[in-house]
């Protein structure tokens, strides 16, 4: 804690000599944004000193070798380690965390939402929080699976003793909390009232708070570029002997198609808040009515936050992919189809964007060839889907926690993948933008595709990350409690928004009253079944019976080594000898550690039949 | 354990790690050329190709031809370094700091006209202070690398085998020379 003390207090003194250099220079106030911002900026470096950048980055500068966190035990938690497993560890629980505070912004606006007209927050409050949980469970979409998971196993599955870079990634964790606490602080400077998508030029004109959130969002850009950059550098050069392109674990394919897209992406909408910062603060004028334009934020905009959504389901595919072909004994069904379908995905998600601006006023001439490209991207988002069914076909189907909760992304990506067609075709999109139609559509995607799949993925990896198993009747209770709440709270939605409810409204006509009352009833037992979840993972990583190297007699790499892994992953170098979802062939051998003892080998076979 | 030692386990070979360095610096300056395109395409999406007379032609061109000289130097630099040569991998980025320094001077002089004419409150003003800006600011941090590269050569920490840490500086600052190369037509001939 001692780093994290240092961090909070050189944070702290940064933003006060910050807020200070500017009022004293400038003589405005001390929330004048320009004083917001050299506080935010010194306080982002004051942190990073203080958590353990001047040990691991600073002494190399001035010609030393750099130190970083040694420790063992619960405290390595709190310090700048660059033991991936640790820092998977750090973004799951912190990611997780963030969940639960966006999911009780969301039970704040069920509750809301249950009858017409207003009752617990006024108008201007129920925007905010909107915006609120919106970006939140934007951030935990985007680096939960890729962020925790993808630094947990990756390495290990590719027989890496670490990431290529290890102290940048400790460094992309640690720029996360900054993150977290901007855009929590944000309500003190009068919170963000434009969405998570903050169009200008109301995002220009609104309270200071949107400061707050362009530059937390712009460091959490900076983490998700650092973090994709490592992993894409890891898989490449860092993969174990024998572990060749075809034989990569589906889920490392997943991460690397995944980094693909944010590390190219990202900056846009970095780019997009820059720009709107400097319209606040600098004086320019992209996105004023008389001069600018709108539709630049919305381009910019949408270049990113399109691609994200692929951002966020990519591993999503990836953890229901390796679950389905572990849980149901069977090889992986087409996989080197999967990867194309991986990467096309990478490739066509970029070439859409203007899928979200039908009615924007852009020119008419570009809706139709948004609208084909869209479609098109059905065929891999197909393949994918068709591999999952194909390898739960006639499978010997073991129905633990996982499977049942990857059961219900199954159910819920289709529903969310078929309405999606509706929103892609230009004459249904006009009719059916801005409702809550596009609210529930997205839910699906996005919390039936990526949320179930961190869900789904954290019962999977539990016994390999604490060494625990979780408690088995409560997590297939919490997998069928959580699977049917959710779908109770988001159908009643699509007929909602079909019969023109508009999305982000505070208040309704009394028409939709029925729709919304069983949606927020459903959403409040959605958001208790997450006290069951917390509960059981809490309650297993410390009293859990002990769950062995292998609980689920998988292959990959990951699965090979003790629970959890020694510091180094591996006690020699793991040779990769045969492909890691041949289930049920015979003989077939995934890896082999050929240093080790000959009983240790034996031991290692047995498991991998 | 220090980081440097932290996977000496499996990559006993020394050529692993410049390898890893070199691969993720060329993604990183790729992840920067998505960030200028964001920005250079704002250009042409609020202004086309409209650019206002009272351009200074003549600094700009000036100040062009000193970044891509600064290119050369640094890239001497690198070589003398990869034949040991200290003293000249000191003069060539003392020169390349100098031609940086000026360039800065000159994109100062440019930003106060620009302030005059066409202030940031105006189309082609905003394109043109936030690509100028951007640009600076990588300008000024490759200056910063240069600085440190300078510092830890002159103590001796670089060598014609160990040299990364000025290769990765000299690669950065080719491509703050290459989204010059960009921005420049962009704002000033189109």
């Amino acid at each position: 804690m001692k780093y994290v003390a240092r961090g909070l207090v050189l944070a702290v003194t940064g933003y006060l000599s910050g807020v200070a250099l500017t009022v004293i220079i400038n003589g405005n106030g001390a929330t004048d944004e320009l004083a917001v911002i050299a506080g935010y900026v010194l306080a982002l470096i004051g942190w990073l000193a203080g958590v353990g950048g001047i040990e691991a980055f600073g002494r190399q500068w001035i010609g030393k070798t750099p130190k970083v966190s040694e420790s063992q035990g619960w405290k390595r938690y709190f310090e700048f380690s660059i033991d991936h497993k640790v820092i998977g560890i750090q973004y799951g629980v912190t990611l997780i965390s963030v969940l639960l505070i966006g999911g009780l912004s969301a039970m704040i606006m069920r509750i809301e939402l249950a009858s017409p007209g207003m009752g617990v927050v006024d108008l201007d409050d129920f925007n905010k929080i909107v915006s609120m949980h919106g970006i939140l469970m934007v951030a935990v979409a985007v680096a939960g699976v890729i962020g925790a998971f993808g630094n947990y196993v990756i390495p290990i599955q590719i027989g890496a003793a670490d990431m290529a870079f290890p102290r940048l990634n400790a460094l992309a964790y640690w720029l996360l909390p900054p993150v977290a606490v901007g855009l929590l602080g944000a309500p003190f400077l009068g919170a963000f009232n434009a969405g998570w998508t903050s169009y200008a030029p109301l995002s220009v004109t609104n309270d200071s708070g949107q400061i707050l959130f362009n530059l937390a969002i712009i460091t959490f850009g900076l983490v998700s570029i650092l973090g994709a950059l490592n992993i894409l550098v890891t898989v490449i050069t860092m993969r174990a002997p024998g572990m060749t392109w075809g034989r990569l674990p589906i889920f490392t394919w997943a991460g690397f198609a995944t980094s693909l897209l944010a590390f190219t992406v990202t900056q846009f909408f970095a780019a997009a808040l820059v720009l709107v910062t400097m319209d606040r603060v600098a004086g320019t004028a992209f996105f004023s009515p008389d001069v600018g334009t709108g539709l630049l934020y919305e381009h910019i905009f949408w270049f990113y936050s399109h691609p994200a959504v692929y951002i966020m389901v990519l591993p999503g595919f990836g953890v229901i992919l390796e679950l389905v072909t572990t849980f149901a004994r069977k090889p992986l069904f087409a996989y080197k189809a999967v990867v194309a379908a991986l990467l096309s995905i990478v490739g066509l998600s970029v070439v859409v964007w203007a899928h979200h601006m039908f009615t924007s006023g852009m020119a008419d001439f570009l809706h139709g060839p948004f609208m084909i490209l869209t479609e098109a991207i059905s065929i891999p988002t197909g393949i994918i889907f068709l591999s999952i069914i194909g390898t739960l076909w006639q499978g010997r189907l073991w129905f633990r926690t996982p499977l049942i909760v990857a059961f219900g992304w199954l159910f819920n990506f289709l529903i969310g993948g078929i309405t999606g067609i509706f929103l892609a075709d230009v004459a249904t999109d006009i009719h059916l933008h801005d409702t809550y139609f596009v609210v529930a559509h997205f839910h699906y995607t996005i919390v039936g595709g990526a949320i179930f799949a961190l869900l789904a993925a954290t019962f999977y990896w539990f016994p390999k990350i604490t060494g625990r198993m979780y408690n088995e009747t409560a997590g297939r209770i919490f997998g069928i409690w959580v699977t049917l709440a959710f779908n109770a709270t988001f159908i009643p939605l699509f007929w909602a928004g079909m019969n023109g409810m508009n999305r982000r409204v505070g208040d309704y006509p009394a028409a939709f009253e029925g729709a919304n009352k069983f949606a927020s009833v459903s959403a409040l037992i959605l958001g208790a079944s997450f006290l069951l979840f917390v509960g059981n993972l809490l309650y297993s990583a410390i009293r859990g019976p002990k769950a062995g190297p292998n609980p689920w007699n998988a292959r990959t790499l990951e699965w090979l080594v003790e629970s959890p892994p020694s510091q180094h992953n591996f006690h020699s170098q793991p040779r990769i000898v045969g492909h890691p979802y041949d289930y049920g062939v015979e003989g077939s051998i995934h890896a082999h550690f050929p240093d080790e003892e000959p009983h240790a080998e034996e031991q290692r076979e047995e498991v991998t039949v | 354990m220090t980081a440097d030692t932290m996977h000496s386990e499996y990559h006993q070979d020394t050529a692993f790690q410049p390898r890893a360095n070199r691969l993720g610096l060329w993604f990183f300056i790729m992840s920067e050329c998505f960030l200028f395109g964001a920005f250079l395409s704002a250009r042409y999406f609020t202004t086309g190709t409209f650019r206002p007379e009272e351009l200074n032609q003549k600094l700009a061109l000036a100040i062009t031809i000193v970044l891509l000289a600064s290119s050369i130097s640094a890239y001497l630099a690198e070589a003398s370094m990869a034949h040991n040569e200290r003293k000249r991998f000191a003069l060539w980025t003392t020169v390349t700091i100098g031609m940086a320094g000026i360039f800065l001077i000159g994109v100062a002089i440019e930003l106060y006209e620009a302030t005059l004419h066409y202030p940031p409150g105006t189309p082609y003003g905003s394109a043109y202070f936030m690509l100028i800006g951007l640009h600076a600011f990588h300008v000024i941090t490759g200056m910063v690398g240069l600085f440190i590269v300078l510092f830890l050569g002159m103590r001796g920490r670089f060598g014609s085998d160990n040299y990364w840490g000025v290769e990765g500086v000299v690669k950065y600052w080719h491509f703050v020379d290459l989204a010059w190369v960009l921005i420049y037509p962009t704002l000033y001939l189109f």
